[in-house]
């Protein structure tokens, strides 16, 4: 059974059991064995379907209804952000003297006609709490959806056809929808990209921090917690508020570099906010990060790769960062929604970004000056906001439950 | 001490210190000196908090030994002096070992470690896991060959060579375990650390690997320390036994005269209490039962550590280390009472 | 001797539905255990061994199921138990210790309060104070030292083969007629092991209570069981008293693992005659028998149906064609001369 043949045809160890032999203590004929030594090779190698990681994780986000949800919208509001304004003629910056200030509903010239008769009759008559939506009503007229300027309903009663300011007009004669889309997307991109920043920082932070241990650890972990200390809103405004005319200087005297064009598009104060993302907000994903390279440096396929003489930086590199991807895409997920509201928070507060340019929040700050009677200009961007964020955090749960490899198997 | 062995080891100790505790902490391995020669596989048994696994990791200095000289072909990869690295309050000395570059030996030692689904990455395919070894150390000269090198590997471990791309986790134990003898191979190694290298394999395929290890060390003249705490594996696969006993060696001899003439009062009860698939063998045979616990690592007895069990401890046990000495011709022990 | 059957399972089936599909975990297992008897049921993983004993005691968790066969334990049919039958029956009538006593004791109680509890769970009227004499005294049989005052200490206090002991002075406070170890000793070192053994050896002498030892070793089954039965695959290939098994196994498999260990008692190198092939996955079973693919003498009926349980006297049985074969021609196919061979020592 050992002969040289042998041992050619079966090497050191071979699974595969040795048929010849098989044959000569069996009674069938070597022909109806053929069907035996497939059955057994098939049986030899698990033949069960190769499972992805990946398509294991996807399968089981599916069945999360909420983070499907949540993801469904997501990419709704991607569409609406980027392939919406496309369907809207009105460029977001086109302002109109004579079409500002629309609501997103009204009423055709005959009918404004007979609101103003009424209005001045009303008025004569002394009464003082005669709005045009009140006489309206007692005139019974309903409001028609859309908002027209006189011009523009002139222009329709022509023939021309003219596109609706669905949700009416700023007080530029701006159409809010067209600012709405470029606000969602001027948020969700700078949600992203600092997301990224973060991302990019925090994680090789963390994972170099996570390996060195001892007192190169010690001492990176302190800084981390320095800067936890000290409270990022703060800091943020500091940033934008100092680096402002250094940028605006910077600008004057350098407009030709490609870093001054770059700065000239997103504005100081969106270079700001990414800065302050840059110096601050990475230290949770180090956190993260470190937390998992602490324990998967303990594994052994650490030390073998140890054992093979692997330098540090491609443990890092190819052993402990992939085994991370599901927190480390988790985590990023997590931080767009932060980096998406503190960007509308500064818009708010004015020192996000710079008009023409809009965002969600700066148009929130817009429309608090006209509150009570443009209710609406405040809710839409709110909403809009509201629901991007919440979106982001159910996905971003989903994503953790699905990548999670304690349920795996 | 013969000249030509492979690999030496003297005096070799390591400690692991304890956080907030002063003192040495965990004494893993107190003091081990032998040597192996090439084409020799030297089994090294204990039980646990013997430091057997500490040893076979601190030789290929995966872990910085404290103290002592490792010498491979009589070039030392370690050599601490007579100052310890780590003194015995815990305490990094100043004086630190000159440094040896490792990356060239980690060519010629290599490991097989104990738990195969631990030590393959789960992110990586198994050809590129065979392949990083490749890689590492710029075995191949092009991506044809490095290919070649891997269905080549893969195949002498008795693999199909088609299943390169697929991942650990689609793979049996015992097929993984293969893989990661691949992986120890493909750097062309002339020492590997077997540290329990089927413990965590199924019964009918510890066999098919054992055989598999030493059909390897015949073709490839290899050389083994064969760490286990399975005796009668250990027994069939080494030429010579080392029997550890919570950081010392307590015994080292030619394997068949172990078995036959044990002279360490552990020895004898390691081998009793062994169990023999033979019934009528196993229940004639009178078994040395010991009392106790083994003591912790942290806190050995003091002077022969195994004097807190042994039947036959006396007071010079308790105060005096035996010195581990030739008590017959290649046969060693650590014993006050065989002098 | 009493000669009731103390424990008759017939022909048990037992499924897991994973989302991957069904796992035929057990394939219909029969067999029966007497007062006093020690049973060794050995295999390797996936073989079904545990599985079968946690079905017994109702601890099978979804997606595992009972799908088929009986448990019968002193005449009363133990699957048919509701919840508060098997409750009063677990740990009273029939005990069970782990593989593992790390995670199996509460870290946040004392010993003494878990035997305590456990003792109380099945016997109200006796008081805190009378437990707690019988938690000292079972502690005692199982060799611990100094036991009023380990009652009184937390499970991490204790190293693993003392945590075993305790395992089973708990398992044994109610004193069960059927003790069901789970691999009790396979986590442990071999001193500890042999310790482990002798004292269950000592205490089955002394109370004569049956004894259910599942595990893979079979160094240990030698030692301490009266029978065996062989598990491969989800059922029971061979069967018989550990004489028979040892010295005459009927069963390939049986001769398989037999002759694929190292002895630590053997006198000259004699190379493994390992066997061949990876283990069945259970999800998709061959048709026929499981060990077909992996067997030096597999015949072509072996890939096609499932062998019939042989007599082979004495209680030993085999499910294997060639024992059909031989008993039909009378010629003896197994080559068992060999492993005779192969088994005697000087």
């Amino acid at each position: 059974m050992m002969s040289a043949e042998h041992m050619k045809k079966y090497p050191i160890g071979n699974l595969q059991p040795d048929v010849e032999s098989l044959l000569a203590w069996n009674e069938v004929a070597p022909a109806d064995f053929e069907l035996a030594s497939a059955e057994e090779k098939k049986n030899f190698i698990a033949q069960r379907e190769s499972v992805s990681y990946w398509a294991d994780a996807w399968r089981r986000l599916k069945k999360n209804r909420v983070a499907m949800v949540a993801l469904g919208v997501l990419g709704l509001l991607l569409l609406f952000a980027f392939a919406g304004p496309f369907f809207i003629p009105y460029a977001y910056d086109e302002t109109s003297k004579t079409a500002g200030n629309l609501y997103y509903y009204h009423y055709t010239l005959e009918e404004q006609a007979a609101i103003e008769e009424a209005m001045e009759a009303a008025k004569s008559a002394g009464r003082r709490d005669a709005s045009q939506k009140s006489i309206a009503r007692e005139l019974g007229i309903s409001a028609k959806p859309f908002g027209y300027s006189v011009q523009e309903l002139e222009r329709i009663a022509a023939g021309e056809a003219v596109f609706p300011h669905i949700l009416g007009t700023d007080t530029l004669g701006r159409d809010i929808l067209v600012r709405v889309m470029v606000g969602t997307r001027m948020s969700m991109v700078i949600g992203v990209c600092a997301a990224l920043i973060v991302l990019l920082i925090g994680a090789t932070y963390g994972a170099v921090s996570g390996y060195a241990g001892g007192r190169v650890d010690t001492v990176m972990m302190r800084i981390v917690e320095l800067i936890y200390s000290i409270p990022e809103i703060l800091v943020v405004l500091l940033l934008v508020t100092s680096l402002k005319p250094i940028i605006d200087d910077y600008l004057l005297y350098h407009p030709e570099t490609g870093i001054a064009k770059f700065i000239a598009v997103i504005g100081p104060s969106i270079l700001s906010i990414f800065i302050a993302f840059g110096l601050m907000y990475w230290v949770s994903m180090s956190r993260i990060i470190r937390g998992q390279v602490l324990q998967l440096k303990q594994q052994e396929y650490i030390t073998a790769a140890r054992a093979l003489g692997a330098s540090g930086g491609r443990i890092i590199r190819r052993h402990l960062l992939p085994n991370c991807i599901g927190q480390i895409v988790v985590t990023t997920c997590l931080q767009i929604p932060s980096a998406i509201f503190l960007e509308s928070f500064l818009s708010f507060l004015g020192l996000g970004v710079s008009a023409p340019l809009t965002s969600l929040g700066s148009m929130a700050s817009d429309a608090l000056n006209g509150i009570y009677t443009y209710t609406y200009r405040l809710l839409v961007p709110a909403v809009v906001l509201s629901v991007m964020i919440l979106s982001f955090n159910l996905f971003g749960d989903g994503l953790r439950d699905a990548l999670d490899p304690r349920l795996k198997k | 001490m013969r000249e030509n062995y492979l690999i030496e080891v003297q005096n070799l100790k390591k400690y692991f210190p304890v956080k907030g505790m002063r003192g040495p902490g965990v004494q893993a391995v107190e003091n081990v000196s032998f040597g192996i020669s090439q084409g020799e596989t030297l089994g090294l048994v204990g039980e646990s908090g013997c430091g057997k696994t500490t040893l076979g990791r601190t030789i290929l200095r995966l872990y910085e030994p404290t103290q002592g000289r490792i010498l491979y072909r009589n070039e030392p990869i370690f050599d601490s002096g007579d100052l310890p690295v780590v003194d015995e309050a815990g305490r990094e000395s100043r004086s630190r070992p000159a440094a040896v570059n490792m990356l060239p030996y980690r060519r010629k030692m290599q490991i097989i470690f104990q738990d195969p689904s631990a030590s393959l990455d789960p992110r990586m395919t198994v050809g590129e896991i065979i392949g990083e070894a490749i890689d590492i150390h710029r075995l191949a000269a092009g991506k044809r060959e490095r290919t070649e090198m891997i269905r080549e590997l893969l195949y002498q471990v008795g693999l199909n060579t088609e299943h390169a791309n697929r991942y650990p986790h689609e793979f049996s134990g015992g097929q993984q375990q293969r893989v990661g003898i691949a992986r120890a191979l493909a750097v062309k190694p002339e020492f590997i650390v077997c540290d329990e290298p089927i413990s965590a394999l199924d019964v009918s395929i510890q066999s098919q690997i054992v055989n598999m290890l030493e059909d390897m060390q015949k073709e490839l003249g290899l050389t083994y320390l064969f760490i286990a705490h399975d005796l009668s594996v250990v027994r069939h696969i080494s030429n010579r036994i080392g029997v550890m006993y919570l950081g010392c060696l307590v015994e080292l001899a030619e394997s068949y005269e172990l078995n036959r003439n044990p002279i360490h009062p552990y020895t004898k009860t390691l081998l009793s209490a062994v169990p023999v698939p033979d019934p009528q063998v196993s229940r004639s045979r009178k078994r040395i039962v010991l009392e106790g616990d083994i003591p912790s690592p942290m806190n050995p007895p003091s002077g022969c550590r195994f004097h807190t069990r042994c039947p036959y401890a006396t007071e010079r046990c308790k105060q005096e280390v035996p010195p581990f000495r030739e008590h017959a011709p290649g046969h060693f022990a650590a014993c006050h009472l065989l002098d | 001797m009493n000669d009731k059957k103390l424990l008759e399972v017939k022909d048990l089936k037992v499924s897991f539905f994973t989302p991957a599909g069904e796992v035929k975990a057990v394939g219909g297992i029969t067999y029966d255990l007497n007062n006093g008897e020690i049973m060794g049921i050995v295999g390797e993983s996936g073989s079904g061994k545990s599985v079968e004993a946690y079905s017994i005691l109702g601890l099978l968790q979804s997606p595992g199921k009972v799908i088929g066969g009986s448990v019968t334990f002193e005449g009363e049919d133990v699957l048919a138990f509701d919840k508060r039958k098997m409750e009063s029956f677990r740990g009273n009538k029939v005990s069970m210790i782990f593989q593992n006593p790390m995670t199996c004791l509460n870290p946040v109680y004392t010993v003494g309060n878990q035997l305590i509890e456990a003792l109380r769970t099945h016997n109200r009227t006796i008081s805190r104070a009378q437990a707690g004499q019988r938690a000292v005294e079972m502690l005692k049989l199982v060799g611990i030292n100094n036991p009023e005052k380990r009652m009184k200490q937390y499970p991490h206090e204790f190293s693993g083969g003392m945590r075993q002991r305790v395992m089973i002075a708990m398992g044994l406070i109610c004193s069960p007629r059927l003790l069901i170890a789970d691999e009790p000793t396979t986590a442990l070192d071999v001193t500890i092991q042999a310790q482990i053994l002798e004292l269950m050896k000592d205490i089955q002498s002394k109370t004569h209570m049956a004894i259910i030892f599942i595990t893979h070793n079979l160094g240990v089954v030698a030692e301490i069981c009266d029978k065996v039965s062989v598990m491969y695959a989800g059922k029971i290939v061979e069967q018989g008293s550990v004489n028979d098994i040892f010295y005459s196994p009927g069963h390939p498999y049986t001769l398989g693992l037999l002759r694929s260990m190292p002895r630590v008692d053997a006198q000259e190198y004699e190379r493994l005659i390992p066997i061949e092939g990876t283990p069945v996955d259970m999800l998709n079973p061959p048709e026929g028998c499981p060990f077909a693919p992996r067997c030096q003498q597999c015949m072509k009926l072996c890939l096609q149906k499932m062998p019939p349980y042989v007599e082979l006297g004495g209680g030993h049985r085999a499910a294997c064609w060639l024992r059909v074969q031989e008993q039909v021609n009378g010629v003896d196919t197994a080559g068992r001369a060999d492993s005779g061979e192969a088994d005697s020592h000087a």
